[in-house]
């Protein structure tokens, strides 16, 4: 069970419509291996985000899938097509079975 | 002046030597943070460095990539960490039944505060660290365990306040009663330690700019401190920092929150009069 989760976004407010726009989201994640040990010598149980999701108004734009490997505080910058107003919305999945949401709108002027 | 001169003659060798723009890349670009804080990363010197005439942020030393991340507050990593410190202002610890909140409301009540640590502390008539004050709120307003020196909750707690300061230009004050403290705080500069025998200024005063071995010394200056730091991937506090520096010159160091140590903070921030506070900066 990992502590202290907390995601990030960061989107332009608004951007004009046919742009793409560039998206960074972080999510702070001890991302444990599931490799490593502990003093005892017994396997510290993996718990990492294994899959991360950014949806535009019902639309995907992107789906990772996240392996053991990848770094503590995972860090993921993209760019989107931005056709219309809306709502972007971000999903972590944790292998503890949470799941952590994020949502940011964007207008277009 | 001899040295001065001398100083600038082992740079221009140096600068030869390296090539342009290997490890100095990027020296001469300005750090905005956001696009809007403007940070005085070089200056003139304090009146009381006898040997430099500009001091400069480690900052202006790295790499344009390890400068970039410095520049955006959701790419710096430093920022988790203070948001973690903002989550242990607010929380309820102690007999006392109160958290830093209670009695500071927000952390931007201490602004101003970094750029004047240490600081004579009249009550205990002695020179004392932000992490001083930290736990003498704990345990006598508290009533709540002291911290660690190098604790995640220390570290994060003064990233939160230093950031209040960013941008204020760092002003210790070594004059009146800090003077002794300050005066001892140089002596340590200027002495030799560990097998190596080395001491602070042979490093970040004759030599900064130069490369020993793989790293890109600078100023050693702490104005950016508690700084991120990409070998261990967390904050650092300057004590952490001084130590690791000491080891490096195969001695045994002080202890963080030790009487030299806090001397040394005290001289070594005040060789950055000027610069503005970076914390949480990005280093590597």
């Amino acid at each position: 069970m990992a502590t202290g989760v907390k995601p990030r976004v960061k989107v332009p407010k608004t951007a004009s419509a046919g742009e793409a726009i560039t998206i960074k989201t972080l999510i702070s994640h001890p991302m444990e291996s599931g490799q490593r040990k502990d003093s005892n010598g017994n396997i510290i149980p993996r718990s990492i985000i294994n899959r991360f999701t950014c949806d535009f108004n019902g639309q995907n734009v992107i789906d990772v899938t996240l392996e053991p490997a990848i770094s503590t505080n995972p860090y993921f910058e993209f760019e989107a097509l931005v056709p219309e107003a809306g709502e972007f919305k971000f999903t972590w999945y944790d292998d503890d079975g949470s799941v952590y949401e994020e949502a940011k709108p964007i207008a277009i002027g | 002046m001899e040295l001065k001169s001398l100083k600038a003659v082992t740079s221009a060798v140096a600068l030869l030597a390296l090539g342009a723009g290997l490890a100095s890349a990027g020296e001469d670009d300005q750090l905005i943070i956001n696009g809007e804080t403007e940070m005085v990363t070089r200056t003139e010197a304090p009146a009381h460095m006898e040997y430099i005439d500009e001091i400069r942020s480690g900052w202006t030393f790295r790499s344009d990539e390890t400068q970039a991340l410095q520049m955006d507050d959701f790419d710096n990593p430093g920022m988790i960490f203070v948001d973690q410190g903002l989550d242990t202002w607010n929380e309820v610890d102690g007999s006392e039944g109160k958290s830093c909140a209670s009695c500071h409301d927000g952390p931007e009540s201490l602004a101003g505060l970094r750029a004047a640590m240490p600081k004579y502390n009249e009550a205990a008539g002695e020179v004392w660290t932000m992490e001083m004050y930290i736990n003498d709120c704990r345990e006598n307003r508290m009533g709540a365990e002291k911290w660690g020196w190098n604790s995640n909750p220390m570290v994060n707690t003064t990233a939160l306040i230093s950031l209040q300061s960013r941008g204020m230009p760092v002003d210790v004050k070594i004059d009146g009663p800090a003077q002794e403290t300050w005066e001892k705080g140089k002596e340590i500069y200027y002495t030799r330690y560990g097998q190596l025998e080395l001491s602070c200024a042979n490093c970040h005063e004759d030599n900064y700019d130069n490369l020993i071995r793989a790293d890109h010394l600078s100023q050693g200056q702490i104005n950016g401190f508690p700084a991120y730091r990409l070998k261990n991937a967390k904050l650092n506090s300057i004590h952490n920092r001084f130590k690791g520096c000491i080891r490096d010159t195969r001695a045994e160091t002080f202890k963080e929150g030790s009487a030299e140590f806090i001397a040394l903070e005290l001289y070594v921030a005040s060789r950055g009069n000027g610069l503005s506070v970076e914390g949480p900066s990005v280093r590597n």
